[in-house]
């Protein structure tokens, strides 16, 4: 069958150099923790422990606010837009000149594979911070009227699936815009958050622009509960960001929450087949599937169907899962033991509900935390697998007869992050595209993002934007 | 005396607006509006629960259909809403004097009311140019971001009788999205006669869904109601906020919080962006 063999192409990992402990960055300082907790950083290919992390206090979180506070007021808040912008033209640069280090970092310690630390997360992290460091003195013509202020101390928390990714998106349009930040990373994934601390030192950013606090849901509630915080970014999982938006209620703090996702994924039968399964397998199969706009929910006409997903198994049957620094992997390690767990359950769940489970064969590594590729069909609209965010490399196909009907499953979830159309038919992309209550819509690609897009959900996926003009307006006082 | 003056007026029942029809309270309650001197006015329907539910069901109903609209087609209808009060400028100044505004006010009111909606009636088709983009990605596609409305929303009016109210109904409608609003408590007559207007205006029934009633007893309905997708808190007084925008944290309704607002003030877009969504589009380009 196969043209080449297989040889491995492992990525070096000398470049990096992980230290065996971290302590928090607040004040443009590294500062011990006020308590005694920190916690083990695994690599979740292998398992062994990479660096201590600590579990930031509320008093530390504290400090962090307050440091940021002093910054805002004394340096950052007043400093002129075009001041601002160099520095983080500077981050981004360094960005591009650490890139390498940084993507081999990421995919240690999150499991995801080279291929995409590389050559998609690198490229959008510093194309981020350029996009808005471009923003931060023409912040007047944006459209939020003449003079727009920042609102102060941002409290951000990410997650663990695009790490550094996820903190460009959060601190470049929040300090383009005049505010400071307190970070929080997800705590399976800190590192690349704490080598951005040593970035920020090293473009001379003032101290307490940005802080790093490390820790798991306790220091995130203390920093999202903190009084001394305007704004909270939070990216991560609907459960959490209800319990964030009641938190806020009722205090003067702005909100904005990028939440999960059960996306439908839209093959008509005009569809370029081959072109489609590609799409299909970048939709869910990206990143282990730990995406939220992840394509998780295919959606094909029932004339097709038998087509596309025979076509859709020999693709998957190709997909090469394992080492992380491989650069030949396609689908790299679980992020967490917990996330495995969570992603077997379900998929159990999808067996007992009567869905007909596939995945390829496929050897998985007896260390670290794995899961094949796994096919669902025979899926109705009330299975667990159809309704919940997986967040793994689990597809839930279901099929549909009229355009109208497509449109009808698609929108019938309480999520509304993203939705994918694969149609030559130019007049019904529009069509759907009208239709699907969902806040991006790939039509013809998916998986797709730049820093110029707008990003973010309708419904219970969150609100608010990231990205483009419109991100500007979630750290702006307008 | 002239036969005129003897002549018995007759009174209007104020009721509420769901679905664009009027009914009563399913409740069979009523309460007491009186005027600025205490004098009676009316019995203005006590809207319930279910009232409040049946005008979420007419208001979701409505929404395809109006949000499905084009933009112009939209505008002429909030235009013609404007044409619609002019006609009876004399009824809602009568309204607002008995609400307590002095002569001048009441006027003024009314007549800014009206020029209200034709403010807004022209964004309807220029919102989709100013909020929207086409977004130069770094790669073969064209990627574009279009504002969409949200859905349902619900707005908890502010007291003033009818320039407040008007100020916070045409933004969330223009775009698309269909409301439930509840009117100022003690002064609720003008928002129905308001919705006489709208009744004789072309607007499809269930876009504007009036209740008049307890604001108290209501919000929280409304705050909770899963099928409402945003919730506009211009009439709560502060310390009502907490909880219901803990209440609207159940399916993460959008809120947007009360702030000092002066109704005659240039109204500005932000009241119409807080209830729209962005959608971003992408495809490839190539031969």
């Amino acid at each position: 069958m196969s043209i080449f063999e297989y040889a491995p192409a492992p990525e070096s990992a000398s470049v990096v150099d992980i230290r065996p402990s971290y302590d928090l960055f607040v004040g443009g300082e590294w500062v011990e923790s006020a308590g005694e907790r920190r916690y083990k950083s695994v690599n979740p290919a292998t398992e062994d422990v990479l660096a201590e992390i600590t579990e930031a206090t509320a008093a530390d979180v504290d400090r962090a606010v307050t440091a940021a506070r002093r910054a805002f007021e004394k340096v950052w808040g007043p400093m002129p837009g075009r001041e601002r912008a160099k520095y983080l033209y500077r981050i981004a640069r360094i960005i591009q000149e650490r890139s390498r280090e940084l993507a081999v970092l990421e995919s240690i310690d999150n499991g995801k594979p080279i291929r995409e630390s590389r050559d998609v997360d690198l490229p959008l992290v510093a194309a981020h911070f350029f996009y808005y460091a471009g923003w931060a003195d023409k912040l007047p013509y944006a459209g939020f009227g003449p003079d727009p202020r920042p609102l102060g101390v941002a409290g951000q928390v990410i997650p663990w699936n695009f790490p550094l990714l996820m903190l460009a998106w959060k601190i470049a349009p929040a300090l383009a815009c005049g505010n400071t930040v307190v970070l929080k990373p997800a705590e399976t994934t800190s590192l690349t958050a704490l080598t951005f601390a040593e970035i920020c030192r090293q473009a001379d950013l003032p101290p307490g622009v940005v802080n790093i606090v490390t820790g798991a849901g306790e220091t995130g509630r203390a920093l999202v509960e903190h009084p001394g915080i305007d704004k909270i970014a939070f990216t991560g999982s609907t459960e959490v960001g209800r319990l964030i938006a009641r938190s806020a209620a009722g205090t003067a703090k702005r909100l904005t929450l990028e939440l999960g996702g059960k996306a439908a994924n839209v093959v008509f039968e005009d569809a370029p087949l081959d072109q489609a399964v590609e799409g299909v397998v970048n939709g869910i199969f990206f990143n282990q599937g730990h995406v939220c706009c992840a394509g998780s929910r295919l959606l094909v006409q029932e004339s097709v169907a038998e087509e596309l997903l025979d076509r859709l198994r020999t693709r998957m049957a190709t997909l090469r899962v394992g080492d992380p620094l491989d650069k030949n992997t396609d689908v790299g390690a679980i992020n967490s033991a917990e996330q495995l767990d969570r992603i077997r359950t379900l998929s159990q769940a999808g067996e007992d509900e009567g869905a007909v489970r596939w995945s390829p064969p496929c050897e998985l590594p007896s260390r670290g935390y794995w899961f094949a590729p796994t096919l669902f069909t025979g899926v109705a609209q009330s299975h667990r697998i159809a309704r919940e965010e997986i967040f793994g490399p689990v597809l839930s196909v279901l099929t549909f007869r009229t355009p109208a009907e497509a449109v009808e499953k698609a929108n019938n979830t309480p999520y509304g992050l993203s939705a994918g159309v694969w149609t030559e038919k130019g007049s019904r992309i529009l069509w759907m595209a009208e239709r699907l209550r969902a806040g991006v819509v790939w039509a013809n690609t998916f998986n797709k993002f730049d820093p110029a897009s707008p990003f973010g959900g309708y419904k219970e996926s969150g609100f608010g934007r990231e990205g483009g003009r419109h991100g500007l307006e979630a750290y702006l006082d307008v | 005396m002239s036969e005129r003056s003897e002549r018995l007026a007759v009174r209007k029942t104020y009721k509420l607006f769901i679905g664009g029809a009027f009914p009563r309270s399913e409740s069979g309650r009523s309460y007491v509006v009186t005027d600025a001197k205490g004098q009676f006015l009316a019995n203005a329907s006590r809207a319930s629960r279910k009232d409040a539910r049946d005008a979420v069901s007419a208001a979701r109903k409505a929404f395809g259909g109006w949000s499905g609209r084009t933009p112009y087609n939209r505008g002429q209808i909030l235009y013609r809403i404007a044409e619609m009060m002019e006609g009876r400028r004399a009824q809602f100044a009568d309204e607002l004097r008995a609400a307590g505004l002095g002569r001048n006010a009441a006027t003024a009111e009314v007549d800014a009311a009206i020029d209200r909606w034709v403010w807004y009636a022209g964004w309807a088709d220029k919102l989709g140019a100013v909020a929207g983009s086409a977004n130069p990605v770094a790669g073969p596609y064209f990627n574009f971001s279009t504002p969409e409305p949200m859905g349902v929303v619900a707005v908890i009016a502010p007291d003033g009788p009818l320039l407040g109210l008007v100020s916070v109904l045409a933004p969330v409608i223009v775009s698309g999205n269909t409301c439930v609003v509840v009117a100022s408590e003690p002064a609720p007559l003008p928002a129905v006669t308001l919705a006489e207007v709208l009744a004789t205006s072309d607007l499809p029934g269930g876009v504007v869904n009036v209740l008049t009633g307890r604001r108290a007893e209501l919000a929280p309905w409304l705050a909770a109601h899963m099928d409402i997708n945003a919730l506009d808190l211009a009439g709560v007084p502060a310390e009502d906020v907490g909880p219901l925008e803990e209440a609207a944290a159940e399916n993460l309704k959008r809120v947007l919080r009360p702030r000092p607002e002066e109704w005659d003030a240039d109204p500005g877009t932000a009241r119409m962006t807080a209830f729209l969504e962005t959608k971003t589009v992408w495809h490839p380009v190539g031969v």
